[in-house]
């Protein structure tokens, strides 16, 4: 797999985008922070989300045997996966059990995850994402580039020539209204004749076997109240305890998420409709392992607000795709190298430590200190480039003996400043890309003193 | 799939995870401190007109087909639904769908709300599975007529009031389907309905 810095430089390598793509998600996180200093009792809110995210996980087993028992007594058919393609599995055999051919699914990052799409396509389903946003990158044949506006990335002039070309609108149309009335024609055809809904799960309640799904366009509510076969499928660690629980859940989550004061529509789903049938299915895929994990436990408090990504300066900056993970930015920085540390080990420095994703996050996941901690595990995992490995042993040679120290730093200060820009501004110092090395001043702290303050 | 349950079970529950404890919501000391209002309704007027839809308080029933007739959307509509007897003039019968897709064309439907809330500007809707439920994300535009005395501060006291004891469906509706997914550019009206008005109805209807 790439590492993030490469696909980063791709990315930047077009300044006027990057720039754009900054402002872009920089817009929404202003939105998140009036939307949360609306709310006196904010931080209090974060605490309580927290405690109850903590307490879930901690009770996980025993949660997720009653939210089965009481979904099932409402008939709500329950299945577990532990990896993808079981996942994969489950929701094919249900489609071909009920001859479906054609799937209209709502925004579900879980899917995306387990790769579903290219699955059923192969098994000759049809599976058309109805989220906008969704929609427009699956025309393109790409992942999602953020996990709230899958296509934060593209231009309305790109969406324009997109549709343009596969829904027939006008050639050089860009205006906002004129292609989201497109695709809700497109939309509302693919809704009419399907014969099986999916969507995601927001939050699944142990004590009432019922479920959550929020969206502001309506689609999952369309999907699936126009159906008889309804396939939810959640990660284990969407689970909450009581229903009253998400007072407190649904109060943060768009507001950290857009700005807005709720989703258009929270559904609540508690069993299916008289002659309907309800499916849930449970995947794992490497979250009980998180939760065995000290250090990386709170990872799994995540309600996938995309509040981190929108605040994070590096994500802002390198793009969705530089991660190469179905959730970029820092949450995605964490959860990728858990998954598989080898494929994702740049991701955990893909992060400048600023700390911005702790402050703004709901469900208060210390990130960026679960981010350090990759940088160490993975140092002893052995995955740390060549390149990060020399330099950090010449460092800490060098730290350890204070007279070789002290010669360094004397002849860096007195050469550094005549070298021509070729020999410092290149490919071997990574500092010096993209941006100028600070002056380099003419004596060492420990010289300024000895001049200033040792004889006074 | 009994192995993987009992493999995932297992897995978790060989691990040592720190018990920790669940707050409780209703003790006075977090209840005192969510957010309450002067004016509840002017609040949820003021954030249902701010998320693109629409507030009006009414006495009652008479009043809402007086407003209804007043709408240019309501005038233009060719099919039109009704949950509420007396509310706007039906030429669709509901009871009479058996099949959801059979609500495909209606322009306008007026349909009952539960309660509202005020730090959202959203409306508790349920139904108990009947076709009749599409009507909320299918129809064109839509009115919610909601008692005009139903309206909470916040979502604390919101899910005090629920119960899904029930097999059925809910929802919080917070003004009409939207999208920002075109360069963040707000649009109304991407799947569900296009305009979203609520009426608080004083008197019982």
């Amino acid at each position: 797999m790439p590492s993030h810095p490469k696909l980063a430089a791709e990315f930047v390598k077009n300044k006027e985008r990057a720039h754009w793509h900054d402002q872009a998600l920089w817009f929404v996180r202003s939105k998140r922070d009036k939307a949360a200093q609306q709310i006196p009792e904010w931080e209090l809110l974060r605490e309580q989300a927290s405690k109850i995210k903590s307490y879930t996980v901690s009770h996980l087993p025993d949660l997720l045997e009653e939210f089965e028992r009481n979904a099932t007594a409402r008939g709500v058919q329950v299945h577990w996966a532990r990896n993808a393609t079981e996942h994969n599995e489950i929701v094919h055999g249900l489609l071909k059990k009920h001859n479906v051919t054609r799937v209209v699914k709502s925004k579900s990052m879980l899917t995306e995850e387990c790769h579903l799409n290219p699955y059923l396509e192969r098994h000759g389903i049809e599976i058309i994402d109805t989220d906008l946003g969704e929609r427009i990158v699956q025309m393109q044949h790409m992942p999602p580039s953020h996990i709230v506006m899958p296509a934060i990335h593209m231009k309305k002039e790109e969406i324009g020539e997109l549709f343009h070309e596969q829904l027939g609108t006008e050639k050089g149309a860009t205006d906002p209204q004129y292609l989201t009335e497109a695709a809700r024609q497109h939309l509302r055809q693919k809704f009419i004749e399907a014969e099986a809904g999916i969507t995601g799960v927001n939050f699944a309640i142990a004590e009432t076997g019922g479920f959550v799904v929020c969206t502001n366009e309506g689609n999952a509510d369309l999907g699936t109240s126009l159906n008889k076969l309804h396939i939810a499928c959640m990660g284990i660690e969407k689970l909450i305890p009581r229903a009253g629980d998400l007072s407190v859940f649904l109060r943060l989550l768009a507001r950290s998420a857009t700005g807005q004061p709720i989703t258009t529509y929270s559904s609540h789903f508690h069993g299916p409709a008289p002659g309907a049938e309800m499916h849930i299915v449970l995947l794992d895929n490497g979250r009980s392992e998180i939760s065995g994990s000290d250090e990386f436990r709170r990872s799994l408090n995540c309600i996938r607000c995309a509040a981190c990504m929108n605040t994070c300066p590096v994500y802002r900056r390198s793009g969705g795709y530089s991660y190469s993970n179905t959730v970029p930015g820092p949450i995605g920085s964490i959860l990728g190298p858990a998954k598989d540390p080898k494929a994702n080990s740049t991701l955990p420095f893909a992060c400048s430590l600023c700390g911005s994703c702790t402050d703004v996050c709901p469900v208060k996941i210390d990130l960026h200190h679960q981010l350090l901690t990759w940088r160490k595990e993975l140092r002893v995992k052995g995955l740390l480039p060549f390149s990060k490995r020399l330099s950090m042993k010449m460092m800490s040679w060098m730290m350890q003996a204070p007279g070789m120290y002290r010669f360094v730093g004397k002849m860096a200060r007195s050469i550094v400043p005549y070298l021509p820009r070729f020999m410092l501004y290149n490919r071997l110092n990574d500092w010096g890309k993209q941006r100028e090395l600070p002056i380099i001043p003419k004596q060492s702290f420990r010289e300024w003193m000895k001049q200033n303050h040792d004889d006074k | 799939m009994t192995t993987s349950k009992n493999e995932i079970l297992s897995k978790l529950r060989s691990q040592s995870v720190p018990k920790t404890e669940l707050p409780d919501l209703q003790s006075i000391e977090l209840s005192s401190q969510w957010v309450r209002y002067e004016n509840p309704t002017e609040q949820f007027a003021e954030i249902l007109a701010s998320v693109g839809g629409q507030c009006i308080p009414v006495k009652n029933v008479d009043d809402v087909n007086q407003r209804l007739s007043e709408l240019p959307a309501y005038q233009e509509a060719k099919n039109v639904c009704s949950q509420i007897a007396g509310c706007g003039q039906p030429n669709v019968s509901i009871p009479e769908i058996t099949d959801p897709h059979d609500f495909e064309n209606i322009d306008f439907a007026i349909l009952p709300g539960k309660f509202g809330v005020a730090e959202n500007g959203a409306v508790w809707i349920s139904n108990a599975g009947g076709p009749a439920r599409t009507l909320y994300f299918l129809s064109q535009h839509v009115a919610l007529l909601v008692p005009a005395s139903e309206i909470v501060n916040n979502m604390h006291q919101a899910y005090q009031k629920l119960e899904f004891a029930e097999n059925g469906f809910g929802t919080f509706m917070s003004g009409p389907s939207k999208t920002a997914d075109i360069e963040q550019s707000l649009v109304i009206g991407a799947h569900g309905a296009r305009s979203l008005i609520v009426f608080l109805v004083e008197e019982s209807f």
